[in-house]
């Protein structure tokens, strides 16, 4: 009964490429509304946070803009939440994003001007651990690190990787128990075990490609990307009954 | 882990595929979103559109082809050719394009490696590098599409524009572009261990073993092929399940 031209909020804080989101919505019958304003997110049946980019950046444009309140008060709602890639990772506590990590090591790569590395390139082994996190909105607790660059494996995490999904899951209803969804990230949230939990990848650990809590789903892989299977997990958000949670 | 990605390449000028596309199952061969969907159903992992005219109008009507493939094509693809400012990379990404690829304006001014990957995000910059073997046994990159050499060396400018920000590598050898005869796997192994973003190699698939050789030799993340895929010399499922055979991981959900 929700389905046609349902509006569906897509939160535009200028951090990535929201266009292929707001089309693959078009293409499964919804509308996706670029939301630019706090206020008309409170309005929404449904939201999708997108983003590509720096964490603390987007963090900084969401309080900036008034979003981070209006968020969490639409999320306080029960109200269906989506985040994806960027998007899921400021659902969590925090990010070490452009401290140095402990585990890994200086990339020989490691970036020569303050441009480069200040946006993707290996922390610099002048930054300190003791620094704070940026600070994220909080549903979950986990903090966002950077994949370690010792672990033999290509950084930012570019392409089509195995997705594993708990089978109770509905984010992941109808679709087979493991298949290659689209990643392009630097970051991860590594907290497998954490009942949230729904889907795992692995790219020299093993990280959350996908969460699920209630009103609360994220996806660290594109969905709007990801092919046809990703276009059907779009649509188990999309045709949630937004007063079931 | 990571799946190995094959990525269909289409030349495009005044809006239309050029180089050619033999499917007859496409009402409109010369579109090239029909290009485009026919490669999303026959497993492309992602896509690349090369606008060979640049030209102001071609480049208008490049926008208007990313705009109607974003449309109906769910799966990432590129756009390169002529892209030497931050507002034509603004509009590319705006319309649906996931990443875009930058190569003469990048040698010529490297601090646009930055300001890009600074506005955008490493992920959706790809550096592309035309290389030629010398005479003396290493790589020099080219410019203009192979015709004015820069005399820089092919590997340290994958480093420099790694160190800049690049999120791919996309390597074309000029000598084996075209002819069939392989991808250039001396090359592309030199700067795929040299990198640590991946690479996709290009230029010279002309077999099954071409592809498997560049991963097992070249290093390479990902294969890029024109003319092969377009004339079906070879169809794209075949080309994995040839390197799932070989036990080189592929996307083969795609095909449920």
């Amino acid at each position: 009964m929700h389905q046609g031209k349902e509006k569906i909020a897509i939160i535009d804080y200028g951090m990535g490429n929201i266009c292929s989101v707001q089309k693959a919505c078009a293409f499964l019958g919804y509308e996706g509304v670029l939301v630019e304003e706090p206020e008309k997110l409170m309005t929404a049946t449904k939201a999708i946070l997108p983003g590509v980019g720096a964490f603390g950046d987007a963090m900084a444009v969401l309080d900036e803009k008034g979003f981070t309140g209006a968020i969490k008060e639409y999320v306080a709602q029960g109200r269906p939440f989506f985040g994806i890639c960027l998007g899921m990772q400021l659902m969590f506590a925090g990010s070490t994003e452009g401290l140095t990590e402990v585990s890994s090591t200086p990339a020989t790569s490691a970036a020569s001007t303050p441009a480069a590395s200040a946006l993707s390139a290996p922390a610099s082994a002048s930054l300190t651990i003791e620094a704070p996190p940026h600070k994220g909105l909080g549903f979950f607790p986990g903090i966002i690190r950077r994949f370690p660059t010792d672990a033999g494996v290509k950084i930012p995490h570019i392409g089509w990787n195995l997705v594993e999904h708990k089978p109770d899951s509905a984010l992941f209803a109808g679709l087979p128990s493991q298949f290659n969804a689209y990643f392009v990230h630097s970051y991860f949230a590594g907290d497998t075990q954490a009942h949230y939990a729904a889907g795992l990848c692995s790219h020299g650990l093993e990280f959350l490609a996908a969460v699920e809590e209630g009103n609360l789903w994220a996806a660290q892989f594109h969905p709007e990307k990801s092919g046809d299977l990703g276009i059907r997990l779009l649509y188990n958000f999309l045709r949630r009954n937004p007063y079931a949670d | 882990m990571l799946t190995k990605r094959i990525i269909p390449c289409l030349d495009v000028q005044k809006g239309r595929v050029v180089k050619g596309i033999k499917f007859q199952e496409l009402r409109d061969a010369g579109d090239p979103v029909e290009a485009a969907k026919f490669y999303n159903e026959a497993g492309a992992d992602e896509l690349m559109f090369l606008d060979i005219d640049a030209s102001h109008e071609g480049r208008s009507t490049m926008l208007e082809v990313v705009a109607r493939t974003a449309q109906q094509v769910f799966i990432p693809f590129s756009v390169g050719g002529g892209i030497s400012s931050i507002d034509q990379i603004k509009d590319l990404l705006r319309l649906g394009a996931d990443k875009v690829s930058i190569n003469s304006s990048a040698l010529r001014n490297p601090d646009f490696i930055i300001d890009a990957a600074m506005h955008f995000g490493s992920q959706c910059i790809v550096v592309a590098i035309d290389v030629k073997k010398q005479a003396a046994g290493n790589w020099q990159v080219y410019l203009n599409g192979g015709r004015i050499s820069t005399g820089r060396d092919a590997v340290e400018w994958a480093l420099e524009a790694e160190k800049r920000g690049a999120g791919e590598i996309l390597l074309t050898s000029m000598d084996a572009d075209g002819v069939g005869q392989g991808y250039d796997l001396a090359i592309t192994r030199q700067i795929a261990d040299a990198v640590n973003i991946p690479v996709i190699a290009s230029g010279g698939a002309g077999s099954l073993k071409d592809f498997s050789e560049a991963v097992t030799e070249g290093h390479a993340d990902a294969m890029l092929a024109a003319t092969l895929f377009h004339f079906r010399q070879l169809e794209i499922r075949q080309v994995k399940e040839y390197l799932q055979g070989l036990g080189i991981p592929v996307r083969m959900d795609c095909y449920q």
